[in-house]
């Protein structure tokens, strides 16, 4: 009951930052609900698992948790450089390339 | 409590589904190419939670790590290249295209009907060699899981020429990019004619 009732919320947060992710207006909202839709992902595959009675999903649920984290590093790593070689603790001289605010 | 479980997985299952089809709905319609970007990386997460709830967790991972994974960054890369947006195009609706959709769209729901129910024992998914499968993997091979017990020992070799495959495919491409590429596909200049490249 407990883990339905937390799955139920989790589904609902998933829906909200879907909605930030479709509305913007900044690139960097959508950015922001991305990541955290992928954090809510982790989640609900781990409530998953306890809901089946069978939680051993859950080192592939800490694993998505390190892929995302990855994936939003090189994500924001294209904003600043427009490249993945350059290592992260240079100084961020560039401009940001993306225009701040969409239109779309 | 079984029924309430049954009904709680099916619901979890329409909720996934529904955002899957929003969010296909938006990349449809939104020109920005960054937006179609990022909601193609949120896309492959609901997918693979949607395998996951389909207990197929292999695919599962598979799709997390390709779609949203490496592919998001991919797809970046080549948006650095190109416009931020795409052109607009014709807003004249044709009425044939419609029509085909339609037609193969109310094929496809026709076709359903003649598949067997989900979870039927007796489909001939599940009957012929899956079957001889599920007897006979635990067995002969001690591999709790059947699909890797599947494709690792039943089909080594097919999957080793898999693994050939996609590796010489790598390597293709790698030789054709060539590894300078990576720095953000700056353009790299010939020598003009007459001059030693150093």
């Amino acid at each position: 009951m407990m883990f339905g009732v937390a799955t139920a919320a989790i589904l609902v947060g998933m829906m909200l930052a879907l909605v930030r992710a479709f509305a913007g207006p900044t690139l960097y909202d959508r950015v922001l609900a991305a990541s955290s839709f992928g954090t809510k992902t982790v989640i609900l595959i781990g409530l998953m698992g306890y809901l089946n009675g069978r939680p051993d999903f859950l080192d592939i649920a800490v694993l998505y948790a390190l892929l995302n984290f990855a994936s939003t590093i090189a994500i924001l790593k294209f904003f600043r450089h427009r490249t993945l070689s350059v290592s992260l603790d240079r100084p961020g001289t560039d401009a940001p390339i993306f225009e701040e605010r969409d239109t779309a | 409590m079984d029924a309430l479980l049954a009904n709680g997985e099916i619901l979890i299952d329409l909720a996934l589904l529904t955002m899957l089809v929003s969010v296909a709905f938006v990349m449809v319609r939104s020109r920005h190419l960054f937006v179609i970007v990022m909601l193609s990386g949120i896309y492959s997460l609901l997918s693979a939670a949607f395998f996951v709830s389909l207990d197929a967790v292999d695919v599962a991972f598979t799709e997390a790590a390709v779609g949203a994974g490496v592919s998001t960054v991919l797809m970046l890369g080549a948006m650095l290249l190109t416009v931020r947006r795409e052109k607009p195009t014709r807003t004249g609706r044709t009425p044939v295209a419609i029509l085909v959709v339609t037609l193969v769209g109310s094929a496809l729901i026709y076709a359903t009907f003649d598949m067997p129910p989900y979870g039927d024992g007796a489909s001939p998914a599940n009957s012929y060699m899956g079957e001889v499968y599920i007897d006979r993997a635990a067995k002969e091979i001690a591999v709790p899981n059947v699909v890797t017990a599947v494709l690792a020992s039943y089909r080594g070799f097919d999957t080793l020429g898999e693994t050939m495959v996609i590796f010489t495919a790598g390597l293709g491409v790698i030789l054709l990019l060539g590894a300078g590429s990576v720095r953000g596909g700056k353009a790299v200049k010939d020598k003009p004619d007459g001059e030693t490249p150093s």
